[in-house]
């Protein structure tokens, strides 16, 4: 009877994550899918905690149930200081980290099944245990990895040969696993070292792999841990699991590919990291044969803002790092004061991860009709008078258009430099993260604005009141 | 040959979920406009968090004696609900931005 009862809590389980991801589809929904998802899983905890009954109909001892509360209580304290206490900004290394947590739940999950698997002696249930152990300990060290990354903890390295090594690792690995499914008694030296193993993978997988794609190496580990979860799902024969797990495997797997689309990249290119690894050393700038760079002061560019009809925001990566999207929402309250029109084109992959930008600016109170998808933005720019580009770089690079031995060549980029006047904040000269020139540095329309993003906004703010 | 048809037939019902919600994932996916990208990313990991079903089995069916489930289990129990709890509530503040501009 348990059984049956848990079996529908598991069906409306797995409704629940269907709704809650289709929620997530829009703006006004996406609050209470993630509420309803939340619900779904919480009944499905305390039905699996309540409910189960072993192959002998016994219920989970008392003591084992306090204990799983223990976990449980440990878990949802750090879990709710965790992600509470992040900033904005931080937010997709924390996604990596919550999503390595997952990955090891799974892979301890096959290391304690190893065992159990022998007992029963069903060779496709002791493959699906390790597989789930190989996929799980792979999303753990590899998000580790990610998170270190992009907490500015571990620096980009890449070993020459680098992808032949990962190649035979991972053949060595799935080898060692095939091995282990012939085994007539469990060993479990070969199965520390297949952990070890994978663990190392993780790393070797994410270690060269540069700051700007990590989005997609989170993701893509994201999608790894949907498939470790719905393996564990085949383990217990559960469907709340199977489903949920499938589920974000499979929508992971297409938010990778959306994501390497928006960049004009294939996931191999990527993974192997031509030029993501090694070119995120910022290449000097200053080919005089592009022409010369202008500079603007912060008075003159208050005062070019002030008389515009029509501005246009170009938030990037920069602004993100400098936390300076609140001055940026000041600075664009002031303008409309004073009669001028500002919107933000917002370049699909702004900022650390697809949609962080509109995150970001959400928190600043920037309400969302202002903020321009990349194509509805470029019909604009014809009749924009000044565009403000802070902090972004490679997106609104002209040779992505221009130039075809261009590495970003073919990438969608936000045609900046069809507007009147562009004002370009930067820190420095630095190249951007591809390492390469900016043309529309030298273009006669553009004046650059050096200094820190947050810092030089306010002097325009600053100055903008003072006119 | 015949081992793989008998695998599946016997698991045909976990075939016909896999496969559908492969094609479901993918379906609802496709129609999430960009912006809300992050917080999607974001509560497709919670979600996946349901891995701690798996956990909480583990630890709920181990022996009294058998200390290394038990302990493995406890951990992997704690790394799972960091998984769900952590996830969804990073979610939700995410979500909770823009819905208050909304008004």
């Amino acid at each position: 009877m348990e059984d049956k009862i848990l079996d529908i809590i598991y069906l409306i389980g797995s409704i629940t994550f269907i709704i809650g991801l289709k929620g997530l589809s829009h703006p006004d929904t996406a609050r209470r899918g993630n509420l309803i998802a939340a619900f779904g899983m919480t009944i499905a905890i305390a039905g699996t905690i309540f409910l189960k009954r072993n192959e002998n109909g016994e219920a989970f001892s008392t003591s084992n149930i306090v204990l799983i509360f223990v976990a449980l209580l440990i878990g949802s304290i750090l879990g709710v200081l965790g992600a509470k206490k992040v900033k904005m900004t931080a937010m997709p290394q924390m996604v990596s980290l919550f999503n390595g947590m997952g990955g090891a739940c799974a892979a301890i999950i096959s290391v304690i099944e190893y065992q159990h698997s022998f007992k029963m002696g069903d060779y496709g249930y002791l493959g699906t245990v390790l597989a789930g152990l190989l996929i799980g300990s792979i999303s753990f060290s590899g998000s580790m990895i990610a998170f270190g990354k992009l907490n500015g903890n571990i620096n980009d390295k890449t070993i020459p040969g680098q992808s032949i090594i990962n190649l035979i690792l991972m053949v060595a690995l799935i080898a060692t696993g095939a091995y282990l499914t012939t085994l007539q008694e469990p060993s479990m030296p070969l199965l520390g070292m297949l952990t070890l193993g994978c663990l190392i993978y993780g790393v070797f997988f994410v270690m060269p792999i540069g700051g700007a794609d990590m989005p997609v190496v989170i993701s893509l580990l994201n999608s790894f841990t949907g498939v470790a979860a719905a393996l564990g799902g085949f383990i217990y024969n559960n469907k709340v699991m199977l489903t949920g797990g499938i589920l974000v495997g499979s929508a992971g797997t297409i938010l990778t590919i959306l994501m390497c689309k928006a960049m004009n990249r294939s996931l191999m290119n990527v993974i192997i990291g031509s030029f993501g690894g090694g070119s995120s050393g910022a290449a000097a700038i200053g080919n005089s044969a592009l022409g010369t760079i202008k500079e603007i002061s912060v008075t003159d560019a208050a005062v070019l803002l002030s008389y515009s009809k029509k501005v246009m925001i170009v938030p990037g990566y920069g602004l993100a790092v400098a936390q300076a999207q609140h001055a940026c929402h000041e600075l664009e309250t002031l303008l409309e004061e004073k009669g001028v029109e500002v919107k933000y084109a917002i370049h699909p992959v702004a900022g650390r991860m697809p949609g962080h930008m509109n995150v970001l600016l959400a928190e600043a109170d920037v309400p969302y009709p202002k903020l321009l998808e990349m194509e509805d933005a470029n019909n604009e720019f014809n009749s924009t008078d000044a565009v403000i580009v802070i902090g972004a770089n490679d997106v609104v690079n002209p040779a992505a258009k221009k130039n075809p031995q261009s590495p970003i060549y073919g990438m969608p980029i936000l045609e900046v430099e069809n507007a009147h006047n562009v004002i370009v904040m930067k820190r420095g000269m630095a190249a951007g993260y591809a390492g390469i020139e900016n043309e529309l540095f030298y273009e006669p329309k553009t004046r650059m604005l050096f200094g820190d993003a947050k810092a030089t906004l306010q002097k325009l703010i600053t100055e903008v009141k003072a006119n | 040959m015949e081992s793989i048809i008998a695998f599946l037939s016997q698991n045909m019902e976990i075939i016909y979920i896999l496969i559908l919600s492969v094609f479901l994932g993918i379906e609802v996916i496709s129609h999430v406009p960009s912006v809300l990208h992050t917080p999607l990313m974001s509560g497709a990991n919670a979600i996946h968090g349901v891995v701690i079903i798996g956990a909480i089995i583990v630890m709920g069916q181990a022996e009294p004696d058998n200390y290394l489930a038990l302990t493995l289990g406890f951990l992997a129990v704690i790394l799972g609900t960091l998984n769900v709890v952590g996830g969804f509530v990073v979610t939700d503040r995410m979500l909770e931005l823009f819905k208050k501009k909304k008004k």
